[in-house]
């Protein structure tokens, strides 16, 4: 086979002066983790800051109205008022009721903030339970968990909470509106933790700690779930800018809270039948909530990027 | 394939009568009078109370009132609503303008999604790509609600484009701006979809392989990296399908569009407990059935499900 | 005819190729020079990191993500590659210059059937036209490649192939426009070592039979030896020494060269020799005093296998296995994939139960421990995984890896576990700074340190090493396993080592037992079974082997260790 014709010569490069180390060890500057590598990146993006800062806001809102407006929202409504334009202390106007736009919008915070973060908070914890079950002992368990998130998923969280609200009618507190949304909405996060789960489970770190001799119940606390977190940090973000607009909607829907709370939802729907004469009534708890949404949905986002571990391999 | 069709079969049945069950349970089951409850603040005339009363079979256990329901509804039978009305006379007749609504909306959500999805992803990481993920996350950052109520007041009230209301002419030309923003709100989830589909496949290796056949890029793309993208997104339709249903409701209600959206949303709004649970049960049946379907669908368009060994 | 009267058929000077990440640019191949002469086979070898994939991907153009040429010629036949518009190189590629990939199963599209895509090589380079004649040259081409039936198989998935089948389909893809120069980038690494050889005997009869020039890109030595005529060597973007292949391995003259050389386990035999006399084994004879460490009779496995939707079927992983292992040597469990040694590892380790028969570690019944006697056992056997990027939990620091089988089993309290963990990161010579650092800061070969080092934490006397080395570079195999030789005989360690590469059995073991879907075929100590192969999968193995039957030149075992 070989041939004395073809190329005959020898080539041999330079060696250089370096000793051929094979394999050395190259420690970088600080240590990296997926968590500290993922905040490194978080926060070099001028948007992260943009959105943080708008989510303070908002939250400050929610905690703490009276620093951005004096107005009660609901008490000082005079029909006089009504529809009126901004005049001083009033900066956004009146509705149709005569109700200060403003006082409302800024009381609005606090209860999408509330139920949409409590409804995130069962939604996520009921999940999270059942995906990571499911996904860690397999076998039987794995199926019927798997049928009944199936069976919750059937049924369109929002379509599940208007059964819920209109059956609770006497009883529309927060909490209860925050168990119609969390309560269906669990499915969808419960099958992004059991697919993450089952990946992990794969891996040879978690065969190794069985093989120390670890009980299958501890290696899936102390090795399955911190690795397998990063999505559910993911969903649970985008879930809280679901579950707000949820709650929006179901208020605009008059399945929401009782009628006397404050909610953007309920007042676009209020505002509904002046669109003609003063949309801004309408228009302004509208870009309250689009912005509120977005934000969550941008952080949500940024924090997909940034815990990616295809995007970490490229950093 | 046949495996596959009996397994995905089997499967939807618990899903069936679970969800059902589900929704009749948390009606029924719960402590108190259901009736009186679903009536909310309102108070009915004390005959209907009593012709609602003998449909539920509220005198017997639970279980068997369930089975008198499900009964039913294989018989066609959903129950009667508010005004009296069997509800399947009433689907028959909101049906045709709910489909037709339907099937505008979901032709707009492909045609944007998939155009500029594939463009984006295609065109990764530049302006195009970066201007069409910020329009889109704001487009779902948007509730659907918020999304028809500006384009009521900016399209049809400001610019006169069209009608602000439907009514009773809703024919498929009249329903142009409710399928837009029905449309408009489904869009941007299938479009990222396909974006990162197409980012996706575009990594793969055999996208390599096609070119070093000596292909060229107009075969490649379509072949070889949209041929793989779809189907993920065609699959995705199933679970927007919830969405869409929502959405429908709302659209439906703020635009007096006389479909099956809208009599829900007559009746939420109106706080008439029976129709409701009687509409939400019918729209998740056509949930079940519709994943059924697409999900068998994808069984034909994967060929390791067709041609399993 | 002499070589100045040949002018090569493709000629590379000086190419230049720089991957973009973000403003900065990385240069990855610094100034390449090669020559493929008309009929001549050309092999790049190099470990991972080195190049030789680059420049393959550089010649046609396909370099992957942000590469770029950035200097340099690529001459084919008098034209610059590297000048050429896309048009121009799409009539290039698949028709002066074929390309087969490595992986089988991802370079497929799962979603057209095998006869669509040759045929659409065949249809684009103009080799027929007309549906009766595409398609009769497709079946001609696939039959050439090997596959039989290839009338049937053309309406047939990826799916439905096997791992050596989609080869072929690969094979026949690159050849369909009868190429003047076929690319083979590693076209057999993803294969079974029975299946690589007859597939690359196959391609060597087709490119000799067409006069077609070849370029594989491999990382094993002894393959290139063996398949090529010339041998290119590249290490981190440079070529280090080219030459006749004969020639390179007898006489290695670049250091870097000479280690791979030294390293390489199908070229590196003779050196056991050696090693068997310094440990005073020759036979198995001389072992009748010491204990067995470890017994296992009648070793059965059985698996209940989900076949379509509804029936299942019983599936023997393992088949009436037997074997003992002395204390303090290395017994090699060899078998392509599917033959149930890693089965067994998991059994051994108690990580799985027998279906039937007894594993005896020390005397003790694996099978009827208690739970606290079986938690206890385990302190005396740990593992080494294949997969370096997985063994290691990514959340927790290195020290903490470690240090985790010493507070599982309550060894100790911090400080001297703190300790412990210094004195284990220096056995396997590696930093204490580690200690708090995380893994995906360490390379695959220092992964597998450490996942040593946590298998020695408790100071077991036995390891199980299932593929411990098979995913890493050569050299650095090669360091590992002489820091695992070491250990054994500081330690007194019993080692059970699973592997595929019987190449790496020789350097390693004393024993081996030869496995064959889920039967033992052949066992006894190294030497019997290389000198005098009783069975004939175990010679067929054998014979599969890289470069295992080239002689050796002086030059090569003196550079050795």
């Amino acid at each position: 086979m070989p041939s004395d014709q073809l190329s005959a010569t020898h080539f041999v490069a330079p060696v250089k002066n370096t000793e051929i180390t094979v394999d050395a060890v190259r420690i970088d500057a600080k240590p990296s983790n997926l968590w500290r590598d993922a905040w490194r990146d978080i926060r070099s993006r001028p948007t992260f800051w943009v959105t943080a800062v708008v989510v303070f806001v908002i939250v400050l809102m929610a905690v703490w109205p009276t620093l951005f407006t004096q107005v009660p929202p609901n008490n000082n409504c005079l029909l006089a008022n009504s529809n009126g334009g901004p005049t001083s202390g009033h900066p956004l106007g009146f509705t149709f009721q005569g109700c200060d736009i403003w006082s409302r919008l800024v009381w609005g915070a606090r209860t999408s903030l509330m139920v949409g973060f409590l409804a995130t908070l069962i939604g996520t914890v009921i999940g999270v339970v059942m995906g990571a079950l499911a996904g860690f002992y397999g076998g039987w368990l794995d199926s019927v968990l798997s049928r009944l998130g199936d069976i919750f998923f059937a049924i369109p969280y929002i379509l599940a909470a208007i059964v819920v609200m209109s059956v609770f009618s006497q009883n529309r507190t927060p909490l209860v509106l925050a168990f119609a949304i969390g309560g269906f909405a669990w499915a969808s996060t419960a099958r992004v933790i059991r697919a993450e789960v089952l990946r992990v489970r794969q891996a040879d770190f978690v065969t190794a700690s069985r093989a120390i001799g670890l009980s299958r119940f501890r290696t899936l606390l102390t090795h399955v779930m911190p690795n397998a977190m990063a999505p559910v940090i993911v969903v649970a973000t985008l879930t809280l800018g679901a579950a707000i607009s949820a709650e929006a909607t179901l208020s605009f829907l008059g399945v929401g809270l009782g009628s006397s709370t404050m909610s953007w939802g309920l007042d676009i729907s209020q505002a509904q039948s002046s669109l003609r004469v003063a949309p801004m009534a309408l228009i302004y708890p509208s870009i309250a909530l689009t912005v509120t949404v977005l934000a969550f949905i941008i952080l949500g986002e940024l924090l997909r990027d940034a815990l990616d571990p295809k995007a970490r391999a490229r950093r | 394939m046949l495996g596959y069709i009996l397994r995905r079969v089997l499967q939807v049945i618990p899903v069936f009568f679970g969800a059902t069950l589900l929704i009749y349970f948390m009606v029924f089951a719960m402590p108190g009078d259901p009736i009186l409850a679903l009536f909310g603040d309102r108070t009915p005339n004390p005959a209907l109370l009593q012709q609602i009363r003998d449909q539920y079979h509220l005198n017997d256990p639970f279980i068997v009132q369930y089975f008198y329901y499900i009964t039913g509804v294989f018989q066609g039978d959903f129950g009667v609503s508010f005004s009296g009305q069997p509800v399947s006379d009433v689907l028959a007749r909101t049906f045709p303008v709910t489909l037709r609504l339907a099937v505008m909306a979901i032709a707009i959500e492909f045609v944007l999604a998939i155009t500029i999805g594939t463009i984006s992803g295609l065109r990764k990481g530049k302006f195009f790509d970066n201007a069409s993920l910020v329009i889109a996350l704001v487009f779902i950052a948007v509730p659907v609600f918020v999304l028809a109520f500006l384009a009521q007041y900016f399209l049809a009230v400001q610019l006169g484009w069209f009608r602000p209301t439907v009514g009773a002419e809703n024919g498929w030309n009249d329903l142009w701006l409710p399928a837009i923003v029905l449309g408009l709100s489904l869009y941007a989830t299938s479009m990222r979809l396909t974006r990162a589909s197409v980012i996706d496949t575009l990594n793969q290796d055999w996208v390599r392989t096609a070119y070093s056949k000596g292909l060229p890029r107009r075969r490649v793309i379509p072949v070889h990296v949209m041929r793989n993208s779809l189907i993920p997104v065609i699959t995705n339709t199933a679970t927007n399908f919830g969405v869409l249903m929502v959405g429908a409701t709302v659209t439906e209600g703020i635009f007096n569009v006389p479909g099956v959206g809208n009599t829900l949303y007559q009746a939420v709004v109106r706080g008439e407990g029976p129709t409701v649970v009687s509409f939400v049960t019918v729209f998740v049946i056509v949930y079940v059935l519709v994943n059924l379907f697409v999900d068998l669908l994808y069984g034909l368009l994967d060929p390791r499900i067709r041609y399993a060994k | 005819m002499t070589t100045a009267n040949r002018t090569p058929l493709l000629s590379i000077r000086g190419l230049t190729v720089a991957f973009d990440s973000g403003k900065t640019s990385r240069q990855v191949l610094h100034g390449i020079d090669l020559d493929i002469h008309r009929g001549e086979t050309v092999a790049i070898v190099g470990e991972s990191g080195s190049g030789k994939s680059t420049t393959a991907s550089a010649i046609v153009n396909l370099l992957p993500g942000t590469g770029h040429v950035t200097g340099g010629s690529i001459v084919l036949e008098g034209t610059d590659l590297t000048s050429l518009t896309q048009p121009q190189m799409e009539r290039i590629r698949g028709r002066d210059i074929g390309f087969v990939p490595q992986d089988p199963m991802s370079n497929l599209n799962p979603v057209w059937s095998i006869g669509f895509q040759v045929k659409e090589a065949i249809r684009a380079n103009g080799i027929a036209t007309g549906r009766k004649e595409v398609d009769r040259r497709a079946i001609e081409v696939l039959q050439q490649a090997g596959l039989a039936d290839a009338e049937r198989r053309l309406h047939q998935f990826p799916h439905q192939f096997s791992g050596g089948m989609r080869q072929r389909a690969l094979i026949s893809i690159g050849l369909a426009a009868d190429p003047k120069l076929l690319i083979a980038d590693e076209p057999t690494s993803a294969l079974d070592v029975t299946v690589q050889r007859v597939i690359l005997d196959h391609m060597a009869s087709l490119t000799a039979e067409k006069g077609t020039s070849v370029l594989l890109i491999t990382h094993d030595l002894g393959l290139a030896a063996e398949r090529a005529d010339t041998i290119v060597v590249m290490n981190q973007g440079e070529i280090v020494e080219s030459g006749p292949s004969r020639e390179i391995l007898e006489n290695p003259q670049h250091p870097y060269t000479q280690r791979l050389v030294a390293a390489a386990p199908s070229l590196a035999s003779q050196r056991i020799q050696a090693r068997a006399e310094d440990r005073g084994i020759q036979h198995e004879s001389d072992l009748a005093t010491t204990e067995p460490a470890i017994v296992v009779t009648d070793l059965v496995k059985e698996y209940k296998i989900r076949q379509g939707s509804f029936r299942s079927e019983r599936f023997r992983a393992v088949d009436g296995v037997s074997f003992e292992i002395p204390r303090g040597h290395t017994m090699a469990l060899v078998g392509e994939s599917g033959s149930g040694k890693s089965t067994i590892a998991k059994m051994v380790l108690g990580l799985e139960e027998s279906t039937s028969g007894s594993i005896l570690i020390d005397g003790l019944n694996v099978g009827r421990l208690t739970g606290k006697e079986a938690f206890a056992l385990r302190r005396r056997m740990q593992p080494v995984f294949q997969d370096p990027y997985g063994s290691l939990d990514p959340l927790r620091s290195i020290g903490g890896t470690i240090a985790e089988p010493l507070e599982v089993h309550k060894v100790g309290d911090a400080k001297s576990r703190r300790a412990r963990v210094a004195e284990l990161l220096d056995q396997v010579s590696l930093p204490q700074e580690l200690a708090s650092r995380y893994p995906n800061e360490l390379s695959g070969g220092q992964r597998q340190r450490v996942a040593i080092a946590r298998a020695l934490a408790l100071k077991p006397d036995i390891v199980v090493l299932d593929e411990a080395v098979s995913a890493l570079d050569v050299l650095v195999q090669d360091q590992i396993l002489q820091l695992l030789a070491d250990l054994q005989s500081e330690l007194g360690l019993t080692y059970l080592f699973i592997t595929h590469d019987l190449a790496v059995v020789r350097v390693v073991a004393d024993f081996v037992s030869v496995m064959e879907r889920g039967k033992i075929v052949e066992q006894g100590t190294v030497d019997e079974i290389f000198a005098n192969p009783a069975e004939e999968y175990t010679r067929r193995l054998l014979d599969a082997i890289p470069g295992a039957s080239l002689p050796l030149g002086a030059g090569a075992v003196e550079s050795g260790a």
